[in-house]
Protein backbone atom coordinates (compact mmCIF):
# COMPACT_ATOMS: atom_id res chain seq x y z
CA UNK A 1 0.00 0.00 0.00
CA UNK A 2 1.66 3.68 -0.74
CA UNK A 3 0.03 5.30 2.02
CA UNK A 4 -0.14 9.24 1.09
CA UNK A 5 0.62 11.79 4.00
CA UNK A 6 -2.92 13.07 3.43
CA UNK A 7 -5.04 10.50 5.72
CA UNK A 8 -8.61 9.63 6.88
CA UNK A 9 -9.86 13.12 9.11
CA UNK A 10 -10.77 10.81 11.71
CA UNK A 11 -6.95 9.04 11.83
CA UNK A 12 -4.53 11.02 13.71
CA UNK A 13 -1.75 8.92 14.55
CA UNK A 14 -0.53 6.02 12.14
CA UNK A 15 2.47 4.09 11.69
CA UNK A 16 3.75 2.74 8.92
CA UNK A 17 5.88 -0.39 9.12
CA UNK A 18 7.35 1.13 11.81
CA UNK A 19 11.18 -1.12 12.68
CA UNK A 20 13.58 -0.71 15.57
CA UNK A 21 16.54 -2.46 16.73
CA UNK A 22 18.53 -2.45 19.87
CA UNK A 23 22.52 -2.40 19.33
CA UNK A 24 22.84 -4.82 22.31
CA UNK A 25 24.38 -8.32 21.51
CA UNK A 26 25.26 -10.16 18.48
CA UNK A 27 23.45 -9.05 15.43
CA UNK A 28 20.72 -6.56 18.41
CA UNK A 29 17.87 -7.02 19.56
CA UNK A 30 14.28 -6.09 17.60
CA UNK A 31 12.34 -3.82 19.92
CA UNK A 32 9.88 -3.70 17.18
CA UNK A 33 9.00 -5.40 13.51
CA UNK A 34 7.34 -3.38 10.77
CA UNK A 35 4.55 -2.81 13.26
CA UNK A 36 1.10 -1.14 11.14
CA UNK A 37 -0.72 0.87 13.79
CA UNK A 38 -3.87 3.63 13.27
CA UNK A 39 -5.19 5.73 16.12
CA UNK A 40 -8.59 7.46 15.74
CA UNK A 41 -9.05 11.24 16.69
CA UNK A 42 -10.38 10.92 20.15
CA UNK A 43 -10.53 7.38 20.79
CA UNK A 44 -8.96 5.86 23.73
CA UNK A 45 -6.50 3.56 22.49
CA UNK A 46 -4.54 0.68 24.85
CA UNK A 47 -1.15 -0.90 23.85
CA UNK A 48 -0.68 -3.76 25.85
CA UNK A 49 1.96 -6.01 26.24
CA UNK A 50 4.34 -7.94 28.82
CA UNK A 51 7.82 -5.97 29.48
CA UNK A 52 9.90 -6.56 26.44
CA UNK A 53 7.53 -6.20 24.29
CA UNK A 54 8.38 -3.17 22.55
CA UNK A 55 5.17 -1.07 23.97
CA UNK A 56 7.44 1.67 25.52
CA UNK A 57 9.65 1.98 22.34
CA UNK A 58 6.31 1.95 20.54
CA UNK A 59 5.08 4.75 22.13
CA UNK A 60 8.22 6.43 21.86
CA UNK A 61 8.25 6.40 18.43
CA UNK A 62 5.04 8.66 18.12
CA UNK A 63 6.65 11.42 19.61
CA UNK A 64 10.33 10.32 17.91
CA UNK A 65 11.79 9.82 21.37
CA UNK A 66 12.82 6.98 20.16
CA UNK A 67 13.97 7.21 16.06
CA UNK A 68 12.86 4.27 14.05
CA UNK A 69 15.17 2.01 11.85
CA UNK A 70 12.48 2.33 8.69
CA UNK A 71 9.00 2.89 8.81
CA UNK A 72 6.78 6.04 8.76
CA UNK A 73 5.58 8.12 11.75
CA UNK A 74 2.54 10.47 10.70
CA UNK A 75 0.50 12.57 13.35
CA UNK A 76 -2.05 14.39 12.13
CA UNK A 77 -0.98 14.11 8.29
CA UNK A 78 2.42 14.57 8.89
CA UNK A 79 4.95 12.34 8.29
CA UNK A 80 7.46 13.67 11.71
CA UNK A 81 10.90 11.75 11.36
CA UNK A 82 11.88 13.89 8.00
CA UNK A 83 11.21 17.21 9.98
CA UNK A 84 13.45 19.30 10.96
CA UNK A 85 14.43 19.83 14.76
CA UNK A 86 12.40 23.04 15.53
CA UNK A 87 9.59 21.65 13.20
CA UNK A 88 10.01 18.30 15.21
CA UNK A 89 9.67 20.36 18.93
CA UNK A 90 6.51 21.78 17.67
CA UNK A 91 5.01 18.73 17.07
CA UNK A 92 5.97 17.21 20.07
CA UNK A 93 4.56 20.53 21.99
CA UNK A 94 1.20 18.93 21.00
CA UNK A 95 1.45 15.40 21.62
CA UNK A 96 1.49 15.63 25.99
CA UNK A 97 3.15 12.15 27.80
CA UNK A 98 3.26 10.98 30.94
CA UNK A 99 5.20 8.15 32.84
CA UNK A 100 5.37 5.45 35.04
CA UNK A 101 7.87 7.32 37.35
CA UNK A 102 5.75 10.68 36.76
CA UNK A 103 9.42 12.23 35.98
CA UNK A 104 8.20 15.78 37.45
CA UNK A 105 11.18 18.22 38.37
CA UNK A 106 12.39 17.31 41.96
CA UNK A 107 13.69 21.09 42.55
CA UNK A 108 10.57 22.75 41.18
CA UNK A 109 7.03 23.26 42.65
CA UNK A 110 3.83 21.78 41.27
CA UNK A 111 3.03 25.21 39.68
CA UNK A 112 6.34 25.45 38.43
CA UNK A 113 6.21 22.31 36.84
CA UNK A 114 3.07 22.52 35.20
CA UNK A 115 4.98 26.29 33.76
CA UNK A 116 7.61 24.19 32.80
CA UNK A 117 6.38 23.19 28.96
CA UNK A 118 5.20 27.05 28.80
CA UNK A 119 8.11 28.57 29.49
CA UNK A 120 9.70 26.52 26.37
CA UNK A 121 7.07 27.31 24.35
CA UNK A 122 8.05 30.93 24.76
CA UNK A 123 4.48 32.58 26.64
CA UNK A 124 4.47 35.76 28.80
CA UNK A 125 4.67 35.22 32.51
CA UNK A 126 1.04 36.45 32.72
CA UNK A 127 -0.26 33.98 30.47
CA UNK A 128 1.49 31.02 32.00
CA UNK A 129 -0.02 31.73 35.43
CA UNK A 130 -3.20 32.09 34.53
CA UNK A 131 -2.73 28.96 32.81
CA UNK A 132 -1.09 27.27 35.46
CA UNK A 133 -3.74 28.28 37.84
CA UNK A 134 -6.64 26.76 35.51
CA UNK A 135 -5.38 23.80 35.13
CA UNK A 136 -4.49 23.07 38.81
CA UNK A 137 -7.84 24.09 39.18
CA UNK A 138 -9.50 21.79 36.87
CA UNK A 139 -6.94 18.59 38.12
CA UNK A 140 -7.95 19.83 41.74
CA UNK A 141 -4.43 20.58 43.04
CA UNK A 142 -4.75 23.98 43.51
CA UNK A 143 -3.75 23.89 47.09
CA UNK A 144 -0.69 21.93 46.65
CA UNK A 145 0.88 24.87 44.46
CA UNK A 146 2.92 25.74 46.22
CA UNK A 147 4.60 22.01 47.66
CA UNK A 148 7.30 20.41 45.88
CA UNK A 149 6.87 16.70 44.14
CA UNK A 150 8.59 15.03 46.98
CA UNK A 151 5.46 15.80 49.39
CA UNK A 152 3.31 14.50 47.11
CA UNK A 153 1.12 10.94 47.20
CA UNK A 154 2.26 8.70 43.54
CA UNK A 155 -1.50 9.95 42.65
CA UNK A 156 -1.21 13.73 43.07
CA UNK A 157 2.40 13.03 41.23
CA UNK A 158 0.58 11.43 38.47
CA UNK A 159 -1.95 14.43 38.38
CA UNK A 160 0.14 17.02 37.95
CA UNK A 161 2.05 15.22 35.10
CA UNK A 162 -1.48 15.01 33.78
CA UNK A 163 -1.52 18.53 34.23
CA UNK A 164 1.65 19.38 32.58
CA UNK A 165 1.00 17.32 30.05
CA UNK A 166 -2.06 19.45 28.80
CA UNK A 167 -0.53 23.31 29.34
CA UNK A 168 0.51 23.64 25.97
CA UNK A 169 -3.25 21.63 25.37
CA UNK A 170 -2.19 18.64 23.16
CA UNK A 171 -4.53 16.87 20.46
CA UNK A 172 -2.80 13.74 21.91
CA UNK A 173 -1.97 12.41 25.25
CA UNK A 174 0.61 9.24 25.40
CA UNK A 175 0.68 7.58 28.71
CA UNK A 176 3.69 5.23 29.70
CA UNK A 177 2.52 2.74 32.43
CA UNK A 178 0.93 5.98 33.70
CA UNK A 179 -0.36 3.90 36.60
CA UNK A 180 1.89 0.94 37.12
CA UNK A 181 3.56 2.52 40.16
CA UNK A 182 0.02 3.37 41.59
CA UNK A 183 -1.89 1.45 44.47
CA UNK A 184 -5.38 -0.32 42.97
CA UNK A 185 -7.27 2.59 44.20
CA UNK A 186 -5.50 5.46 42.64
CA UNK A 187 -4.97 4.14 39.87
CA UNK A 188 -9.00 3.70 39.19
CA UNK A 189 -8.92 7.57 40.19
CA UNK A 190 -6.28 8.47 37.39
CA UNK A 191 -7.89 6.12 35.13
CA UNK A 192 -11.35 8.12 35.74
CA UNK A 193 -9.33 11.19 35.08
CA UNK A 194 -8.40 10.03 31.46
CA UNK A 195 -11.77 8.93 30.84
CA UNK A 196 -12.85 12.23 31.64
CA UNK A 197 -10.38 14.36 29.52
CA UNK A 198 -11.15 12.29 26.55
CA UNK A 199 -14.53 13.34 26.77
CA UNK A 200 -14.65 16.69 27.77
CA UNK A 201 -11.43 17.65 25.43
CA UNK A 202 -11.82 15.61 22.80
CA UNK A 203 -8.34 14.21 23.79
CA UNK A 204 -6.89 11.38 22.05
CA UNK A 205 -5.36 8.83 23.91
CA UNK A 206 -2.71 6.39 23.51
CA UNK A 207 -2.13 4.27 26.62
CA UNK A 208 0.84 1.58 27.16
CA UNK A 209 -0.06 -1.06 30.17
CA UNK A 210 0.88 -4.20 30.97
CA UNK A 211 -2.42 -4.70 32.81
CA UNK A 212 -5.20 -5.99 30.47
CA UNK A 213 -7.66 -4.44 33.73
CA UNK A 214 -6.87 -1.15 32.76
CA UNK A 215 -7.46 -1.97 28.84
CA UNK A 216 -10.75 -2.94 30.13
CA UNK A 217 -11.72 -0.05 32.22
CA UNK A 218 -11.00 2.99 29.42
CA UNK A 219 -10.04 1.84 25.73
CA UNK A 220 -12.19 2.33 23.21
CA UNK A 221 -9.13 -0.32 21.31
CA UNK A 222 -6.27 -1.96 21.70
CA UNK A 223 -3.06 -3.30 20.35
CA UNK A 224 -1.75 -6.77 21.99
CA UNK A 225 2.13 -6.99 21.64
CA UNK A 226 4.41 -9.63 21.78
CA UNK A 227 8.11 -9.18 20.82
CA UNK A 228 8.45 -6.40 18.63
CA UNK A 229 5.42 -7.13 16.65
CA UNK A 230 1.32 -6.37 16.96
CA UNK A 231 -0.37 -9.46 16.98
CA UNK A 232 -3.89 -8.85 17.33
CA UNK A 233 -5.51 -5.36 17.31
CA UNK A 234 -9.68 -4.34 17.37
CA UNK A 235 -12.33 -3.02 19.64
CA UNK A 236 -11.94 -4.05 23.15
CA UNK A 237 -15.07 -5.92 23.45
CA UNK A 238 -13.86 -8.02 20.42
CA UNK A 239 -10.58 -8.96 21.50
CA UNK A 240 -11.70 -10.18 25.02
CA UNK A 241 -14.80 -12.10 23.26
CA UNK A 242 -12.57 -13.55 20.47
CA UNK A 243 -9.18 -13.43 21.13
CA UNK A 244 -7.27 -14.48 18.12
CA UNK A 245 -3.41 -14.98 19.18
CA UNK A 246 -2.60 -16.83 21.95
CA UNK A 247 -0.88 -14.13 23.54
CA UNK A 248 -3.65 -12.28 24.34
CA UNK A 249 -5.70 -15.22 25.61
CA UNK A 250 -2.64 -15.45 27.99
CA UNK A 251 -2.73 -12.41 28.90
CA UNK A 252 -6.77 -12.19 29.64
CA UNK A 253 -6.22 -15.37 31.44
CA UNK A 254 -3.47 -13.70 34.13
CA UNK A 255 -5.81 -10.94 34.74
CA UNK A 256 -8.09 -13.40 36.04
CA UNK A 257 -7.46 -14.69 39.85
CA UNK A 258 -5.64 -17.75 39.91
CA UNK A 259 -7.35 -20.77 40.02
CA UNK A 260 -6.47 -24.89 40.75
CA UNK A 261 -6.37 -26.92 38.67
CA UNK A 262 -9.91 -29.46 38.72
CA UNK A 263 -9.90 -32.95 37.77
CA UNK A 264 -12.07 -34.56 35.65
CA UNK A 265 -13.42 -30.87 34.26
CA UNK A 266 -13.62 -29.18 31.93
CA UNK A 267 -11.85 -25.63 32.26
CA UNK A 268 -13.31 -22.83 29.71
CA UNK A 269 -13.05 -18.72 29.98
CA UNK A 270 -16.80 -17.35 29.15
CA UNK A 271 -17.19 -13.64 28.51
CA UNK A 272 -20.40 -12.07 29.16
CA UNK A 273 -21.08 -9.23 27.42
CA UNK A 274 -23.92 -6.30 27.64
CA UNK A 275 -27.16 -6.88 28.96
CA UNK A 276 -26.05 -10.73 28.71
CA UNK A 277 -24.03 -9.84 31.79
CA UNK A 278 -26.93 -9.18 34.30
CA UNK A 279 -29.41 -12.23 32.49
CA UNK A 280 -28.68 -15.42 34.58
CA UNK A 281 -27.65 -17.74 31.37
CA UNK A 282 -25.61 -19.76 33.59
CA UNK A 283 -28.10 -21.25 35.77
CA UNK A 284 -30.67 -21.60 32.22
CA UNK A 285 -27.93 -23.66 30.59
CA UNK A 286 -27.43 -25.69 33.89
CA UNK A 287 -31.19 -26.56 34.05
CA UNK A 288 -31.70 -27.28 30.28
CA UNK A 289 -28.36 -29.60 29.96
CA UNK A 290 -28.51 -30.95 32.54
CA UNK A 291 -24.13 -29.67 33.20
CA UNK A 292 -23.06 -29.75 36.51
CA UNK A 293 -20.42 -26.71 36.81
CA UNK A 294 -18.49 -24.67 39.43
CA UNK A 295 -17.35 -21.30 39.55
CA UNK A 296 -13.62 -21.47 39.44
CA UNK A 297 -12.95 -17.85 39.59
CA UNK A 298 -14.25 -14.42 38.06
CA UNK A 299 -15.16 -11.11 37.85
CA UNK A 300 -18.11 -8.54 36.62
CA UNK A 301 -17.25 -5.13 35.60
CA UNK A 302 -17.37 -2.73 32.99
CA UNK A 303 -15.92 -2.32 29.65
CA UNK A 304 -15.70 1.50 28.91
CA UNK A 305 -18.96 1.38 27.26
CA UNK A 306 -20.71 -1.61 27.90
CA UNK A 307 -21.18 -4.28 31.22
CA UNK A 308 -18.86 -6.59 31.36
CA UNK A 309 -18.60 -10.23 33.01
CA UNK A 310 -15.52 -12.85 32.66
CA UNK A 311 -15.90 -15.99 34.51
CA UNK A 312 -13.51 -19.55 34.97
CA UNK A 313 -15.59 -22.26 34.53
CA UNK A 314 -15.45 -25.82 35.40
CA UNK A 315 -17.59 -28.36 33.45
CA UNK A 316 -18.46 -31.69 34.93
CA UNK A 317 -19.62 -35.03 33.16
CA UNK A 318 -20.40 -36.03 30.08
CA UNK A 319 -23.09 -33.04 29.62
CA UNK A 320 -20.12 -30.78 29.88
CA UNK A 321 -19.59 -29.69 26.18
CA UNK A 322 -23.24 -29.84 25.84
CA UNK A 323 -23.49 -27.02 28.44
CA UNK A 324 -21.03 -25.12 26.84
CA UNK A 325 -22.56 -25.44 23.26
CA UNK A 326 -25.80 -24.26 25.36
CA UNK A 327 -24.43 -21.12 26.28
CA UNK A 328 -22.23 -20.16 23.36
CA UNK A 329 -25.90 -20.37 21.46
CA UNK A 330 -27.17 -17.98 24.48
CA UNK A 331 -24.36 -15.72 22.53
CA UNK A 332 -21.66 -15.70 25.44
CA UNK A 333 -18.00 -16.26 24.28
CA UNK A 334 -16.76 -19.53 26.03
CA UNK A 335 -13.38 -20.64 25.10
CA UNK A 336 -12.02 -23.87 26.78
CA UNK A 337 -8.95 -23.76 28.47
CA UNK A 338 -5.77 -26.47 28.73
CA UNK A 339 -6.42 -28.17 31.72
CA UNK B 1 54.66 32.68 73.76
CA UNK B 2 53.08 34.24 71.64
CA UNK B 3 55.64 37.59 70.97
CA UNK B 4 55.82 37.19 66.89
CA UNK B 5 52.30 37.91 66.50
CA UNK B 6 51.65 41.23 64.73
CA UNK B 7 47.44 41.05 64.12
CA UNK B 8 48.40 43.44 61.09
CA UNK B 9 50.53 40.85 59.47
CA UNK B 10 47.71 38.67 60.34
CA UNK B 11 44.62 40.23 58.92
CA UNK B 12 47.14 41.32 56.02
CA UNK B 13 47.67 37.37 55.31
CA UNK B 14 43.97 36.58 55.91
CA UNK B 15 42.97 38.99 53.50
CA UNK B 16 45.06 38.05 50.80
CA UNK B 17 44.12 34.60 51.04
CA UNK B 18 40.33 35.37 51.20
CA UNK B 19 40.73 37.05 48.02
CA UNK B 20 42.83 34.63 46.14
CA UNK B 21 39.88 32.12 47.42
CA UNK B 22 36.99 34.15 46.01
CA UNK B 23 38.49 35.15 42.74
CA UNK B 24 39.96 31.80 42.32
CA UNK B 25 36.67 30.04 43.39
CA UNK B 26 34.80 32.26 41.05
CA UNK B 27 36.83 31.47 37.91
CA UNK B 28 37.09 27.73 38.42
CA UNK B 29 32.97 27.36 39.01
CA UNK B 30 32.40 29.05 35.53
CA UNK B 31 35.25 27.46 34.10
CA UNK B 32 34.48 24.05 35.56
CA UNK B 33 30.92 24.47 35.31
CA UNK B 34 31.57 24.66 31.29
CA UNK B 35 33.89 22.48 30.97
CA UNK B 36 32.02 20.05 33.14
CA UNK B 37 28.62 20.17 31.05
CA UNK B 38 30.30 19.53 28.20
CA UNK B 39 31.86 16.37 29.64
CA UNK B 40 28.28 15.09 30.63
CA UNK B 41 26.72 15.94 27.49
CA UNK B 42 28.85 14.78 25.12
CA UNK B 43 29.28 11.62 26.91
CA UNK B 44 28.18 8.38 25.09
CA UNK B 45 23.93 8.39 24.87
CA UNK B 46 23.52 12.01 26.30
CA UNK B 47 22.27 14.77 24.60
CA UNK B 48 25.14 15.78 22.51
CA UNK B 49 26.74 12.35 22.37
CA UNK B 50 30.28 12.97 20.29
CA UNK B 51 32.89 10.39 21.33
CA UNK B 52 36.02 12.66 19.56
CA UNK B 53 35.09 15.71 21.89
CA UNK B 54 34.40 13.97 24.84
CA UNK B 55 37.54 11.78 24.63
CA UNK B 56 39.67 15.36 24.16
CA UNK B 57 37.88 16.92 27.18
CA UNK B 58 38.40 14.22 29.23
CA UNK B 59 41.99 13.86 28.63
CA UNK B 60 42.33 17.20 28.98
CA UNK B 61 40.85 17.14 32.07
CA UNK B 62 42.96 14.07 33.33
CA UNK B 63 46.78 15.88 32.47
CA UNK B 64 45.32 18.76 34.67
CA UNK B 65 44.46 16.44 37.36
CA UNK B 66 47.46 14.33 37.38
CA UNK B 67 49.97 17.22 38.10
CA UNK B 68 50.27 17.91 41.60
CA UNK B 69 49.36 21.36 42.21
CA UNK B 70 52.99 22.42 43.94
CA UNK B 71 54.12 21.14 40.04
CA UNK B 72 51.71 22.79 38.19
CA UNK B 73 52.33 26.03 40.31
CA UNK B 74 55.70 25.61 38.65
CA UNK B 75 55.24 24.45 35.62
CA UNK B 76 52.42 27.07 34.85
CA UNK B 77 54.99 30.56 35.43
CA UNK B 78 55.62 31.63 31.92
CA UNK B 79 51.67 31.39 31.21
CA UNK B 80 50.98 32.95 34.59
CA UNK B 81 53.15 36.09 33.55
CA UNK B 82 51.28 36.17 29.85
CA UNK B 83 47.77 35.90 31.92
CA UNK B 84 48.11 38.09 35.47
CA UNK B 85 51.11 40.05 34.39
CA UNK B 86 53.27 38.97 36.77
CA UNK B 87 53.91 35.13 38.79
CA UNK B 88 54.11 37.20 42.44
CA UNK B 89 51.46 37.97 44.64
CA UNK B 90 47.86 37.62 44.51
CA UNK B 91 47.55 38.26 41.34
CA UNK B 92 50.05 35.78 40.23
CA UNK B 93 48.46 33.34 42.46
CA UNK B 94 45.42 33.37 40.86
CA UNK B 95 45.92 31.23 37.13
CA UNK B 96 47.74 28.57 39.03
CA UNK B 97 44.57 28.34 41.55
CA UNK B 98 42.15 28.29 38.70
CA UNK B 99 43.78 25.44 36.79
CA UNK B 100 44.20 23.55 39.38
CA UNK B 101 40.56 23.67 40.14
CA UNK B 102 38.32 23.99 37.46
CA UNK B 103 39.11 20.64 35.99
CA UNK B 104 38.22 19.18 39.24
CA UNK B 105 35.39 21.25 39.75
CA UNK B 106 34.36 19.71 36.67
CA UNK B 107 34.90 16.46 37.21
CA UNK B 108 32.46 17.12 40.44
CA UNK B 109 30.09 18.74 37.74
CA UNK B 110 29.77 15.87 35.27
CA UNK B 111 29.10 13.66 38.69
CA UNK B 112 25.90 15.65 40.02
CA UNK B 113 24.65 16.10 35.86
CA UNK B 114 24.99 12.16 36.27
CA UNK B 115 22.58 12.11 39.26
CA UNK B 116 20.01 14.12 37.40
CA UNK B 117 16.88 11.56 36.29
CA UNK B 118 17.19 10.58 32.81
CA UNK B 119 13.06 10.07 33.20
CA UNK B 120 13.17 14.70 33.55
CA UNK B 121 15.28 14.73 30.84
CA UNK B 122 12.92 12.72 28.86
CA UNK B 123 9.95 14.06 29.55
CA UNK B 124 11.66 17.73 28.67
CA UNK B 125 12.44 16.12 25.18
CA UNK B 126 8.83 15.05 24.86
CA UNK B 127 7.68 18.52 25.80
CA UNK B 128 9.74 20.07 22.66
CA UNK B 129 12.32 21.33 24.83
CA UNK B 130 15.56 22.18 22.88
CA UNK B 131 19.13 20.92 24.29
CA UNK B 132 19.78 24.54 25.39
CA UNK B 133 16.47 24.70 26.87
CA UNK B 134 16.57 21.40 28.79
CA UNK B 135 20.73 22.50 29.87
CA UNK B 136 19.33 26.17 31.17
CA UNK B 137 15.92 24.88 32.79
CA UNK B 138 16.23 21.36 34.00
CA UNK B 139 19.59 20.17 33.84
CA UNK B 140 21.49 22.90 36.27
CA UNK B 141 18.62 24.01 37.74
CA UNK B 142 17.89 19.49 39.01
CA UNK B 143 21.62 19.06 39.85
CA UNK B 144 21.73 22.58 41.71
CA UNK B 145 22.33 21.51 44.94
CA UNK B 146 25.06 18.96 43.61
CA UNK B 147 26.44 21.62 42.16
CA UNK B 148 26.82 23.45 45.49
CA UNK B 149 28.21 20.81 47.05
CA UNK B 150 30.31 20.23 44.71
CA UNK B 151 31.64 24.24 44.95
CA UNK B 152 32.42 23.49 48.46
CA UNK B 153 34.43 20.62 48.32
CA UNK B 154 36.42 22.95 45.52
CA UNK B 155 36.78 25.77 47.88
CA UNK B 156 38.20 23.99 50.59
CA UNK B 157 41.18 22.09 48.43
CA UNK B 158 41.14 25.70 47.08
CA UNK B 159 42.24 26.76 50.71
CA UNK B 160 45.00 24.12 50.58
CA UNK B 161 46.24 25.13 47.16
CA UNK B 162 46.30 28.64 48.40
CA UNK B 163 48.52 27.88 51.23
CA UNK B 164 50.92 26.18 48.45
CA UNK B 165 50.92 28.92 46.31
CA UNK B 166 52.55 30.62 48.93
CA UNK B 167 55.52 28.73 48.28
CA UNK B 168 56.00 30.52 45.26
CA UNK B 169 55.99 34.09 46.42
CA UNK B 170 51.84 33.99 46.44
CA UNK B 171 51.50 36.07 49.93
CA UNK B 172 48.33 34.98 52.05
CA UNK B 173 48.04 32.84 55.52
CA UNK B 174 50.26 29.57 53.45
CA UNK B 175 52.98 32.22 52.48
CA UNK B 176 53.25 33.26 56.12
CA UNK B 177 53.39 29.84 57.79
CA UNK B 178 55.96 29.15 55.66
CA UNK B 179 57.76 32.07 55.87
CA UNK B 180 57.86 32.89 59.81
CA UNK B 181 56.40 29.65 60.67
CA UNK B 182 58.81 27.46 58.97
CA UNK B 183 62.00 29.00 57.79
CA UNK B 184 62.11 31.41 61.38
CA UNK B 185 61.02 28.51 63.50
CA UNK B 186 58.03 31.32 65.22
CA UNK B 187 55.87 28.58 65.82
CA UNK B 188 52.92 30.95 67.24
CA UNK B 189 52.69 32.05 63.83
CA UNK B 190 52.62 29.06 62.85
CA UNK B 191 49.42 28.00 64.80
CA UNK B 192 47.53 31.12 64.38
CA UNK B 193 48.00 30.67 60.33
CA UNK B 194 46.20 27.04 60.89
CA UNK B 195 44.23 27.77 63.30
CA UNK B 196 42.65 31.01 60.64
CA UNK B 197 42.75 28.45 57.81
CA UNK B 198 41.05 25.83 59.98
CA UNK B 199 38.09 28.55 60.42
CA UNK B 200 38.02 29.71 57.01
CA UNK B 201 37.13 25.68 56.36
CA UNK B 202 35.07 25.53 58.60
CA UNK B 203 33.33 28.72 57.21
CA UNK B 204 33.16 27.41 54.03
CA UNK B 205 31.62 24.00 54.68
CA UNK B 206 29.04 25.27 56.75
CA UNK B 207 27.91 27.63 54.57
CA UNK B 208 28.11 25.04 51.76
CA UNK B 209 26.22 22.41 53.37
CA UNK B 210 22.97 25.11 55.14
CA UNK B 211 22.73 26.08 51.31
CA UNK B 212 22.60 22.59 49.55
CA UNK B 213 20.23 22.06 52.54
CA UNK B 214 18.07 24.53 51.51
CA UNK B 215 18.12 23.87 47.92
CA UNK B 216 17.25 20.34 48.17
CA UNK B 217 13.46 19.33 47.67
CA UNK B 218 14.48 15.87 46.56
Amino acid sequence: MTATAVQDEQEIIRLEQVSRRFKDGAGGRVALDTVDLSVGRGEIFGVVGRSGAGKSTLVRTINLLERPDAGRVIIAGQEIASLAPAQLRAVRRRIGMIFQHFNLLHNRTVHANVALPLQLEGHARAHIQARVAELLDQLGLSAHAAKYPAQLSGGQKQRVGIARALACSPQILLCDEATSALDPETTEDILTLLDRLNRELGLTIVLITHEMDVVRRICDRVAVMDHGFVVEAGAVSEVFLHPRSSETRALLREALPPSDAVVGAVRARAVFLGEDAFHPVLSRVARETGVDFAILSGRVGRLRHAAYGELEIAFFGAQAYAGIQALRQAGVAVEEMAA
Amino acid sequence: MMGNIDPRIIAQATGDTLVMLGASLGLSVVLGLLLGLVLFTTSPGQLLAHRAINAVASFGVNVLRSLPFIILLIVMLPLTVVLAGTSLGVAGAIPPLVVGAAPFYARLVETALREVDRGVIEATQAMGGSTWQIVIRVLLPEALPGLVAGATVTAIALVGYTAMAGVVGAGGLGDLAIRFGYQRFQTDVMAVTVVMLLIIVQIFQWLGDRWVLQLSHR
